[in-house]
Formats: C-alpha cells, sequence, structure tokens
C-alpha cells in the first residue's frame, strides 16, 4: 500500500511561536487518518500546510508522488527563470540593433520581447512550468498554491464553514469542480458545443454528489440558506466536486447533535467504501475518531506525541495528560 | 430579466411580463438583439417627433445616444471587473485613453497612418488588454484597498504620460485630425452634421458586447469570479486559481474600456490627455453604482439615463434658467442670483447626492441582479425559511448583521 501523502520535518513559526515542530506524517491510501489534540495543539496548521495555504518553514510534502510543498532553498532563482526567454530575445535584438541591423526588424524584436516578457509573467502565475517538478525537487520552485493542490487531487473543508453564501447549492458544487471542468473563456465567448454540453453534464454531476451527501433537491437555494448541517455536507459535496484522491475534513461534525454527528460519519464511511477517498480528519468527538479511524496522530504544542491504532492512543497516558491535564501526584 | 421586461416593449400584465422574461433566460442572445434593435429603432424615430424634437435637431440628439454608447461600454466593461469580479478599479479611464492614442496614432496626419476603422476597433482593445495584463499581473496579488490605490494611481499617471511625452503625443494639444471612419454602405458619411451612423455602429458594438459578456457571466469563468469576490480564500481552496481569474476579469475590462476608447477617438477626431483625468474613471464608476452593480442590463441603462441626464437634462435647465431670466435677490446674508449658475458645473454635486440617496434607500443600484438584491437585502431573507433555526447566523461567519454592510460588507473591494 503506498502513501497518498508524506510530509517530512514539517515545521511552521509565526513569529516566536512554533506552531508545528518538526512532524513526520504519511497518510496511507484508502485509509482513515485522525489528527487529534487540544485546542492549540497545531492541528489546522499542519492541515493549512498540507492545502497549500501556508508555506512551512521547514521540511517537505510529497504528494501522490510529486514534491509539492517544500520551503525552497533558492526560491529567488524562480523569477529569474522565468525571465530568461525575454532576457534572451532582448539582447539578441540589442546586439542585432548594435550590429546595425534595419529598423524594422529592431522593432519586431523589442515588440516579441515585451510580449515573450508578458506571456512568462502571465505563464509564470498562473500555471505549473513544465520544468517545475523538477526545479522543486532540488528546492528552487515555490511551493503548490492551494489550487495547484486541488489539481494534484486534494480536496478540503473549513473548520469554520466557507462556502459561498450568496450563490446556491448547486453553484457552491460546480465551483468545487471548477478544476476539473476544460472549458475555456474563449469556449464561453462563442458558447461552443463544449461548453454546452460540458455544463449538462457538470449539472448531472452536481446533482449526483449533493444527493450522495443527502441534499437531493436543495440544489436551488441558497448556501447561505441550509440549516447548518447541510452547510457542513453541503462543503463536503463541493469538495468532493474535484474528485479528490485525498479529502481534508476540518471538524466535520463540530456543533451537530449526536444524530446529525452519526450520520455524518456513516458518510464518512461511505466515502471510503464507494468513492476510494483517503481521508484526512480533525475532530474533537472521539466517538468519531476512535469509531472510523484507521489510524489517530496525536498533537500537543505543536508536536507529535503519539501515533497509533486508536486503541493504542487510548491506552496512551501522554495523550490522557494532554486531554485531561497529569494526573494529581 | 426585470430590466429587459422593463426595456421591453408592452410589457404589461403579470403574465405577459412572466412570458417575456422566460424568454430571455432562454434565449439571452436573442433577446439582446432583439431589445437593442427596438432601441436603435426608438432611437432613430424619437428625435424626429416632439417633445425631443422640440430640445434640439436630430443629428445633436444622433450625437448624444452615439457618446451615451461609449458611456454604456465603459460601464459594462468596469461592471466585469468590479460587479463580477470584486475587484475596486479606480483608474478604468486609462485604458479608456490607451484605446483611444491607439486609433489616434494609427488614422491621423501625425503618424501619416491611415488604417480601416472596424479592425481598428479590435486592434485598440487588443492594445488596451495588453496593458489591462501587464498592469494586472504584478498588482492582482494586492486586495481591496491596496487594490484600489495601485489602480487609482494607474489611471492618473497614464494621462500624465500622454501629456509628458510631447515628441510622441504633442503633449496638451494632444494628436487632432484624426481621420474618421470611411464610409458604409447603407449608413453613408460619418460626419459632424450626420452622426446617425456612429450611433448605429455603437448599438451594434454594445449589443456584440453584451451578448457576450453574459455568456462568460453564465459561464464556469463566471462562476468562479463569483466565488472569488464572495471568499477568495474558499475559491482557492476549490481549484480556482485566482490570479488568472481576476487578471481574466481586468484584461476584459480593459478590452472594453479600449473599444470604447477607439470608438470614440474615432468620433471626436481629437485625443488629448485632459479627457482621460480621474472624472471619467469616476463617472464612470457612478454609472455602474446606480445602474447596479453585477447586472449588465442595468448598468447599460444606468450608464445610459446618467449620461443623457448630464448632457441634455443641465444642458435644459440651464436654457430654461435663460428663458425665465429671474432676477438676483438677498435671501438674508445670502446672495442668490440664479441666473448666474451654471448648472452643468453642478453634475458632480448632483452624483454626490444621487449616490448618497442610493446608498441609503436602494444600494443595490436601480436596476439590481438577483444575487446583489440577495446579498444586500440579508433580513428579508433571514425571515424566510430558516427563521427556526437561529444557528445558520452564526454558522456562515461571514454572513449577516447589519454592521457589516457598512463596514465593506458589500464588498466592491473584493475579498475582504
Amino acid at each position: 500500500m503506498s502513501d497518498v501523502l508524506r510530509a517530512e520535518s514539517i515545521t511552521k513559526r509565526f513569529g516566536g511561536l512554533v506552531a508545528v515542530n518538526t512532524i513526520d506524517f504519511t497518510i496511507p491510501e484508502k485509509s482513515i487518518v485522525s489528527l487529534i489534540g487540544p485546542n492549540g495543539a497545531g492541528k489546522t496548521t499542519f492541515f493549512n500546510i498540507i492545502a497549500g495555504i501556508y508555506d512551512p518553514s521547514g521540511g517537505r510534502i510529497e504528494f501522490r508522488g510529486s514534491p509539492m510543498i517544500a520551503k525552497a532553498r533558492r526560491a529567488w532563482l524562480e523569477p529569474i527563470l522565468w525571465i530568461v526567454p525575454a532576457a534572451v530575445l532582448g539582447l539578441l535584438t540589442y546586439v542585432l540593433a548594435s550590429a546595425g541591423a534595419p529598423e524594422g526588424i529592431v522593432i519586431v524584436g523589442l515588440f516579441l520581447t515585451i510580449v515573450s516578457l508578458l506571456i512568462v509573467m502571465v505563464v509564470g502565475a498562473a500555471r505549473p512550468l513544465p520544468y517545475q517538478k523538477q526545479l522543486r525537487r532540488v528546492g528552487i520552485f515555490r511551493s503548490a498554491r492551494p489550487n495547484d493542490m486541488v489539481v494534484a487531487g486534494l480536496g478540503r473543508t473549513f473548520q469554520n464553514i466557507r462556502l459561498f453564501p450568496n450563490m446556491t447549492a448547486m453553484e457552491n458544487v460546480l465551483v468545487g469542480m471548477h478544476s476539473r471542468l476544460k472549458t475555456t473563456w474563449v469556449d464561453a465567448l462563442f458558447s461552443t458545443p463544449r461548453d454546452q454540453k460540458e455544463e449538462v453534464t457538470a449539472r448531472i454531476r452536481g446533482n449526483q454528489l449533493l444527493e450522495l451527501v443527502g441534499l437531493r433537491g436543495v440544489g436551488d437555494q441558497l448556501a447561505k440558506n441550509l440549516p447548518y448541517g447541510d452547510q457542513r455536507r453541503l462543503e463536503i459535496a463541493r469538495a468532493l466536486g474535484s474528485d479528490p484522491a485525498l479529502l481534508l475534513l476540518d471538524e466535520p461534525t463540530a456543533g451537530m447533535n449526536p444524530n446529525e454527528t452519526k450520520q455524518l460519519t456513516d458518510l464518512i464511511g461511505r466515502l471510503r467504501s464507494e468513492l476510494g477517498l483517503t481521508i484526512l480528519l480533525i475532530e474533537h468527538d472521539m466517538r468519531v475518531v476512535m469509531g472510523i479511524s484507521d489510524r489517530v496522530t496525536v498533537l500537543d504544542h505543536g508536536e507529535k506525541i503519539a501515533e497509533g491504532t486508536p486503541a493504542e492512543v487510548r491506552a496512551n497516558p501522554k495523550v490522557i495528560e494532554a486531554y485531561l491535564g497529569a494526573p494529581p501526584e | 430579466m426585470s430590466a429587459v421586461t422593463a426595456i421591453g416593449p408592452g410589457s404589461q400584465g403579470a403574465g405577459m411580463r412572466a412570458r417575456i422574461r422566460d424568454f430571455s433566460d432562454a434565449h439571452r442572445s436573442a433577446t439582446i438583439v432583439i431589445s437593442l434593435a427596438i432601441v436603435a429603432v426608438l432611437m432613430t424615430i424619437l428625435p424626429k417627433i416632439p417633445p425631443l424634437s422640440l430640445i434640439q435637431n436630430e443629428a445633436p440628439w444622433f450625437d448624444a445616444f452615439a457618446n451615451a454608447g461609449i458611456y454604456v461600454l465603459l460601464a459594462m466593461g468596469l461592471n466585469v471587473v468590479i460587479g463580477l469580479a470584486g475587484l475596486l478599479d479606480l483608474g478604468y479611464a486609462a485604458f479608456f485613453a490607451i484605446g483611444a492614442y491607439a486609433y489616434a496614432y494609427s488614422n491621423s496626419p501625425f503618424s501619416g497612418l491611415d488604417l480601416p476603422f472596424l479592425p481598428m476597433l479590435i486592434v485598440g482593445a487588443a492594445v488596451a488588454a495588453v496593458f489591462g495584463i501587464a498592469l494586472g499581473a504584478p498588482t492582482l496579488r494586492l486586495r481591496g484597498d491596496y487594490l484600489a490605490i495601485m489602480t487609482l494611481g494607474f489611471g492618473e499617471i497614464v494621462p500624465i504620460v500622454f501629456l509628458n511625452l510631447d515628441t510622441w503625443t504633442q503633449g496638451t494639444n494632444g494628436i487632432s485630425g484624426i481621420f474618421r471612419p470611411e464610409p458604409l454602405p447603407i449608413l453613408g458619411e460619418f460626419s459632424p452634421v450626420t452622426p446617425y451612423p456612429y450611433m448605429i455602429v455603437m448599438v451594434f458594438i454594445v449589443a456584440i458586447a453584451m451578448i457576450l459578456l453574459y455568456r462568460l457571466q453564465d459561464s464556469r469563468v463566471g462562476r468562479a469570479w463569483n466565488a472569488v469576490r464572495e471568499d477568495e480564500l474558499a475559491a482557492a481552496a476549490n481549484g480556482i486559481n485566482t490570479v488568472t481569474t481576476k487578471l481574466l476579469a481586468f484584461a476584459l475590462g480593459a478590452t472594453t474600456a479600449g473599444l470604447a476608447g477607439v470608438f470614440s477617438a474615432s468620433k471626436l477626431t481629437i485625443v488629448s490627455p485632459d479627457q482621460f483625468y480621474f472624472q471619467v474613471s469616476f463617472t464612470v464608476l457612478a454609472m455602474v453604482i446606480l445602474g447596479g452593480m453585477g447586472n449588465i442590463w442595468g448598468v447599460a441603462v444606468g450608464a445610459f439615463i446618467v449620461y443623457l441626464i448630464q448632457v441634455i437634462v443641465l444642458k435644459q435647465l440651464n436654457s430654461l434658467k435663460e428663458a425665465l431670466n429671474l432676477p438676483a435677490f438677498d435671501l438674508g446674508p445670502i446672495h442668490v442670483n440664479i441666473s448666474g449658475i451654471d448648472f452643468t458645473n453642478y453634475q458632480f454635486l448632483l452624483f454626490g447626492f444621487a449616490l448618497v440617496m442610493m446608498m441609503l434607500f436602494r444600494p443595490e443600484g436601480l436596476f439590481p441582479s438577483q444575487r446583489r438584491r440577495r446579498e444586500l437585502h440579508i433580513a428579508d431573507d433571514l425571515a424566510g425559511p430558516i427563521e427556526d433555526d437561529p444557528g445558520v447566523v452564526g454558522a456562515l461567519g461571514e454572513a449577516p448583521g447589519a454592521d457589516e454592510l457598512f463596514d465593506g460588507g458589500d464588498k466592491p473591494e473584493g475579498g475582504q
């Protein structure tokens, strides 16, 4: 069984505060791994590092075999690499001009230089350059941003629900599918058959996802008008829109009653069995954690204090101490 | 589309209105073409008959309508940037200027070139788009207020550059004697005495721009703009490349402004830096807000109305005042001399007053989009289906709350 995600000695400092301290962490394929710990233990920070929202202060992350996130040692080289094509063209133009080439050629050269600079600026900002993976391996390229991680196959929900409140449930799911839809703005401008066809299939898929999380028939309602539990489910449906291989759930049952919690736990189980997802879970409800996790990792003060099967972790005195305080002597 | 029904002919009765709305939703492009054809016919006929014919001859009317079209285009372009993608752009006139100067170079004794008009529309728009990308690529990482300041700076820099590059732009004098477009079949000569072809070409341009913008708004790209506007972090965490998404909106806004610039230069036959100062950006912004941010029809109608008020109604007030010839009198310590007032100088006072009234009574604009109305009338929504579940209010951390509305909750600044 290969690992979906492998994190090595991840560290994150906010000024003097070490939020996450040299954590090694792996997630095997098709497993449910839980991350627990008291509030302020660094769980969500670690989550955000994996999702590409924070750059770690140190360490690296490999996602599905590719290096994604690292503290790049020579990141300052990256913009220079972007500019190389434009610089070469500019130099060529300069040489031509000083060699006495006709004015027309020089103007064309200048024009091409400017255009290539623009293209490089936009493309460099927009999408992975072809040599990005190799450069990231040697520590030159920047970390993947959140949208790069989604394209690579990661979906996530937020601790505080972050739906798009004024969009309908269906639109929320369609936004989740954004990275899997192929139509560009040019297709949209000319309303090409590809665009129309994809829009129809996307809506069918969106309905399936809503049904999967138990939200049949609410597609037309505004996200902000849904009940709290449904908003949580909708966020999961939205994350599923990108067909992720790894789903990060940040306290999915927070604020739910026992009945809703049970339903959501069942849903998480089904996501693994039916969709073959790997799931990383942050959770405070120990019944959920112990019930569905294959492995549990415990963080406290940014350090990993225990790791193992639910039974092992439950018996670990350090864990009990972290949650309940040291027993009176 | 309520705005469509408002424009459409004879939309009496709820049944008729509903049928028109259904039709416009199902056949958006056809609706736009039909509506604008009707608008073109009305704009051709109305100036020939009273009351409009009493105000001025038909040629100045056609001229005013064509100029209004320039502002309609500008407003629709700015609406993409502000209304759809939520980026506050205060330097929008810069792209208008770039489009205008692009046409001035291609068609004037100054450069000695005489390129055809219609292709130059596209070229001018493309040049403006390139500048939009060049400005946007480094700056669109900024958010909200910072982006607004950046664009404000750019909007100030561009006219100043045109002013000071004497050898290239003839400084204050501007580039004059720009050639008018070559005559079109049927429509005939483009000239100041017969501005009719300008008006018809403008209607065509507006129709095409409107169709394309509507298609974008309803597509995957439009959804991404909306998502970025509502919550940038959540959008990024759902696979939207926020930088390119915002860049596309910015570039499209610039393209539309460039189109308007080319048209304006060909019509005025002169470009000079003083046509593109901040007041243009501000006027267009006011048009977008008054018309109903986010609704393409709304801002188009808003811009049209605001422009006509600006150039016709205020002038009429002036001639009314002259006809009445009221004597000056003293009201206590204040000396009142109505005859001495030039109403056209008070347009910004009027804008300010209208905007304040708008923010108080109808913050979503005259013709709001469905989405804006929902955002700004949260109280109505909360009275709806979730009344019995107080948890929801807290559930969406950034959702309701009256003070949020006044604290940048309605976010033309985008994101946070």
